[in-house]
């Protein structure tokens, strides 16, 4: 293990300017909404929670389709086969019965989006409603209505694990400290709402799928399924992307109908949501119930933690991780970073009548991080310690490491990262400011989380779900073309991440050229391998190692062949500066003139190399853990209940940088998403399961005025989980955020004897329980 | 997301403004002026005006100035136009300070200031000004013209003293005398938000007393208003912690506080004590 942060020698290490980013700051990105299209489809959606539908009637002279008319559509049904998993099925339209505000009952087509809008609005929809349920808890009480008739007690996954040994330690234990959180609903709020653009090729005979995606090799996969036909008939394009955050990994019914449409009318069909639809109807997240014990020691170390998840996962299941996600992901990583032997958790997912829930970035983790940095403040109160000095007991210190849930953490900096964040955050400095500005009415508060974050986790990972879709690898094909440009062709799927620039830097090393000879291309099912897309804090391990393999095989070639041509040893051979050089001579050629004759003189290598200069390999890895450390410095205004954020930290683990400006993104727009999970935002229902944040006047994403400013301290632990020996980071700032600020406005309010819970923290949440700690006074 | 179709109408002068006003205000026809308001309900359809009456082409409506002691603020002056004090003394400033808090830089650029208050949002900043300020607004149709007092126009939500027909041409505010304090306080969730709950006061200072006090409270109830409750709490006092916390709390008693999804009217009692004392603090 190296400490502390690589002088780069290479490309990697470098802050290069990402080459993604001239078309977009200059307006000409491409997006799916871009294209024109000779059909438009609005979207019918249900006014109600749950329901029997009696009759939908078109305006007269409109083009619509309904569930009848995809009759021979398959449903979604997404399939898992452990935890007593439930499958239950979602027609792409509504047939027969409705379970969630805003789901599609029909589509009108017309000439223009706003024509279609028009004609919409017009349709007469007659259902006949029945009570719908709301709340998870309400779900599986006795006598609750059903949502689907096979998922009994509205339960569509019962997960439960115990280690052999957690029954006696917990019994033994001297110290519990027991805690029950609650994180509110989200959505992930991209940019870009969801849209489709399918179109009729005559002279293929097939339809090409423009579609806003995270995994456009999937998404052809089922929507071909789905509809019937053989995936050659369907080209799935994924052009630019406006953010996904997990949104967009998910098969939107959307699509599927809009694939239908063109393939049945022959002709170009398009949708674009509005972000109403967005808000309502795309996937939520983050509804989860967490009750959580920590049994503790005499010196303060966890020795047993007990667990009860339950997730509200709203009315259908997501494909293809399926209703189970939220819930397995809480269960197999609660623990965090700390060494805890025994465990024992129940985690179930519960059917509401409420938009399905999907990952959102964190998948859970920023609720169960949420959770146990909370049980790790309460318990160092208990015990008269500090927050550091209770983390630092209980860290997991020795790699590799096997957790009570059986996954690994590799080579990893879990207490040094926590130091150093700790260092910066001048703790006996802010306690002598939170003094000074108690007396005067203010109430400064500090606040942490240590966590690990899974990433770049290849097929074992998500088999142990017991998915029926088990992702995990990832291929790159890589080629030098006969004029020394080297193209890349990933399965992989950025959408934002960077990772044209990050792979043309990984590339570049090895082969010795410069990043501008590098394309990657990727999100076209017919230009690129088989792959499954970006999601998971993947893409840079993954397709990153794949992607080095690749190049790899291609550079042993260069090197034979300019050993060949330059009559030297291969091992003699070093590339670099765009030439093949043959070490401590001028003897040299470049690598251009190398790609040529690999295509147009093969004849000069008299067989000893086969024609040509591209490779393939593909990358399965176990998965790697980067790990940070946050601390929150917020400001409680106790009269208004208002959170202000004076300063944010991050030290982070993220294994090797190959390029530190894209891993800072990755990290201030984590944090930023985070803070919105904390203080900002919440979609709330009814009790009648009616939506009331549709728009972006309730739904409250903050906006620059309320992010701060946020430091960046990096270490980077080489890591032999990662072929670049780069882990992911895509997730970590959503993950860390929330629990660094509940904890720090727990801390301003420690006078007052009131616990902060529940997310988001709203003011009036925070007044709420100021009131309720006075009154219990008075 | 788009509105549902609707006619729009261009006059050049304020006369064929309300001539065409007359014509179409009974088939829901709406004034456009800034359309920071309208258009986005009209994008979610919560509003479907049948016919636009576009104001911004008549140049005699963008009039900024004091007459007979009082400023005279016409239709399509936008809420930019106060960022530096449009006049000298109190009410320049005090402008000034209220519209760095409405909304954000794009909107304050076309928004008007008159719009707002023919808007009649309940959190709007320049309604809780105008009332403190006892305003006058003056209403124009083919009938002619009238003035209303702020203390008769504001009746509900979005819902003021205004005819159909009526285009909102001018507000006037009474210049404020040089030692007049004033403060301004509003509590939201995000910068640039709707407020929760917010205060305009401002008072003279007669021999350390307080003398005229005005205390406008916006964004907790179904319109802003004076707080006579509260004023009286002030009058004729020295400026106290005591005295203003004291004038909070009845403000607070006062308001029939409006409640929705994510605020309770205990909630919003809480803010109303909050700003009003903040606001008065300010003042000083």
């Amino acid at each position: 293990m190296s400490a502390g942060v690589a002088v780069p020698t290479g490309w990697v290490g470098r802050s290069l300017r990402r080459i993604e980013d001239p078309a977009l700051v200059r307006g000409s990105g491409r997006f799916t909404s871009d294209l024109p299209a000779a059909l438009w489809v609005r979207f019918v959606r249900s006014p109600v929670a749950a329901g029997k539908i009696l009759r939908i009637v078109a305006p007269p002279g409109a083009r619509m389709v309904t569930a009848a008319d995809l009759a021979a559509v398959g449903p979604i049904r997404p399939m898992l086969h452990k935890f007593n998993y439930v499958p239950i099925e979602q027609r792409v339209l509504a047939a027969d019965v409705v379970r969630f505000v805003g789901e599609p009952l029909a589509a009108i087509l017309a000439p223009s989006r706003e024509e279609a809008e028009d004609l919409a609005e017009r349709v007469h929809v007659e259902i006949d409603a029945t009570s719908a349920i709301v709340d998870a808890y309400a779900a599986i009480a006795a006598g609750a209505p059903l949502v689907h008739a096979q998922a009994r007690g509205n339960i569509i996954v019962d997960a439960r694990v115990a280690t052999p040994g957690f029954a006696a330690a917990s019994a033994a234990a001297r110290h519990r400290v027991r805690l029950r959180i609650r994180s509110r609903r989200q959505n992930a709020l991209p940019l870009e709402p969801r849209a489709a653009h399918a179109a009729w090729d005559p002279v293929e005979r097939r339809i090409i799928l423009h579609c806003s995606t995270q995994m456009p090799h999937l998404m052809r996969t089922i929507i071909a399924q789905l509809i019937g036909m053989a995936e050659s008939g369907l080209r799935v394009i994924a052009p630019d992307v406006g953010g996904g955050f997990g949104q967009k990994m998910s098969l939107a019914a959307e699509y599927v109908v809009v694939a239908w449409l063109a393939r049945s009318l022959r002709t170009s069909v398009a949708w674009t949501e509005d972000r109403r639809e967005n808000l309502i109807a795309s996937f939520h997240a983050r509804d989860q119930h967490i009750d959580l014990e920590g049994m503790f020691d005499d010196a303060a170390r966890l020795v047993a933690l007990r667990a009860d998840v339950l997730a509200n996962v709203g009315a259908y299941a997501c494909y293809p991780t399926t209703g189970a996600v939220e819930a397995l992901m809480a269960m197999a990583e609660m623990p965090g970073p700390y060494d805890v032997r025994d465990y024992s958790c129940t985690a179930r997912g519960v059917l509401t009548h409420t938009c399905p829930m999907a990952p959102y970035r964190g998948v859970s983790r920023p609720v169960i991080t949420f959770a146990i940095e909370r049980l790790m403040d309460k318990a160092a109160a208990a015990f008269g310690i500090d927050a550091p000095t209770i983390r630092r007991r209980n860290l997991v210190r020795a790699f590799p490491y096997t957790t009570a849930t059986g996954l690994v953490f590799d080579e990893a900096s879990y207490v040094e990262t926590m130091d150093a964040a700790v260092l910066a955050a001048d703790l006996p400095a802010f306690r002598a400011r939170q003094a000074a500005a108690r007396l005067q009415g203010r109430y400064l508060g500090i606040g942490m989380s240590t966590f690990c974050e899974r990433t770049g986790y290849g097929t074992p990972a998500f088999a142990a779900r017991g998915m029926d879709v088990t992702p995990g690898w990832e291929t790159v094909v890589l080629g030098i073309d006969p004029s020394g440009c080297v193209e890349a062709r990933i399965g992989s799927s950025p959408h934002g991440q960077g990772l044209r620039t990050a792979l043309s830097q990984i590339i570049a090393d090895e082969l010795g050229v410069s990043p501008e000879r590098v394309t990657v291309v990727h999100g076209d099912t017919d230009r690129t391998p088989y792959g499954w897309g970006t999601f998971a804090s993947r893409s840079l391990v993954i397709a990153g190692g794949a992607a080095l393999m690749a190049a790899r095989k291609v550079r042993a070639k260069l090197i034979g062949m300019a050993a060949d041509l330059l009559e030297a040893a291969p091992e003699d051979i070093v590339l670099g500066d765009g030439v093949a050089r043959v070490s401590g001579t001028d003897r040299a050629m470049a690598i251009d003139a190398l790609a040529r004759a690999a295509y147009h003189q093969t004849h000069r290598f008299k067989g000893t190399f086969a024609p040509g200069l591209a490779e393939s390999a593909t990358y399965d890895p176990p998965g790697t853990f980067s790990n940070a450390c946050h601390i929150a410095l917020v400001e409680v205004d106790i009269e208004t209940g208002r959170v202000g954020i004076e300063k944010f930290l991050v030290a982070e683990d993220a294994g090797r940088l190959i390029n530190p400006m894209i891993v800072d993104g990755q990290i201030h727009g984590g944090v930023a998403q985070g803070i919105a999970n904390a203080l900002y935002e919440e979609v709330i229902y009814d009790a009648g399961g009616d939506i009331l944040t549709a728009t972006l006047a309730d739904y409250l994403p903050p906006t620059a005025r309320e992010i701060p400013p946020i430091a960046l301290h990096h270490r980077e632990t080489l890591t032999e989980a990662s072929l670049t020996k780069a882990k992911g980071v895509g997730e970590g700032g959503t993950i860390g955020a929330p629990a660094a600020l509940i904890n720090a406005v727990n801390d301003a309010l420690a006078p007052f004897g009131v616990s902060i819970d529940e997310i988001p923290a709203t003011p009036q949440r925070i007044r709420d329980a100021l009131r309720a700690a006075a009154a219990a006074k008075a | 997301m788009k509105p549902a179709p609707f006619q729009y109408h261009a006059p050049r002068s304020l006369q064929e403004a309300v001539a065409i006003l007359a014509q179409v205000a009974p088939a829901d026809g709406r004034v456009l002026a800034g359309g920071q308001s309208l258009v986005p309900i009209m994008a979610f359809r919560l509003a479907r005006p049948s016919h636009l009456v576009d104001i911004n082409g008549i140049e005699a409506l963008a009039r900024l100035a004091v007459e007979n002691g009082k400023l005279c603020i016409g239709a399509c002056v936008r809420h930019a136009a106060f960022e530096r004090p449009v006049v000298e003394g109190p009410l320049g400033r005090l402008l000034a300070m209220v519209v760095r808090h409405i909304a954000h830089s794009p909107i304050r650029a076309r928004g008007t200031f008159c719009g707002s208050i023919a808007h009649a949002d309940p959190a709007s900043e320049w309604c809780a000004l105008v009332a403190a300020l006892d305003g006058e607004i003056v209403a124009t149709s083919v009938r002619g013209a009238r003035v209303i007092a702020a203390g008769q126009f504001f009746a509900g939500i979005m819902a003021t003293a205004l005819a159909e027909d009526e285009v909102l041409t001018e507000v006037r505010l009474p210049l404020l005398a040089p030692d007049t304090r004033c403060g301004f306080y509003e509590f939201n969730r995000r910068a640039g938000d709707f407020a929760l709950a917010m205060a305009v006061v401002h008072f003279r200072l007669v021999e350390g007393r307080m003398f005229k006090p005005r205390v406008a409270i916006g964004g907790a109830e179904t319109h802003p208003r004076r707080v006579a409750a509260a004023e009286a709490a002030l009058a004729a006092n020295a400026p106290s912690p005591r005295v203003f916390a004291d004038a909070a709390a009845r403000a607070a008693r006062d308001v029939e506080p409006l409640e929705d999804a994510q605020t309770n009217a205990q909630y919003r009692r809480e803010l109303v004590v909050a700003v009003t004392r903040r606001a008065l603090e300010a003042a000083l």
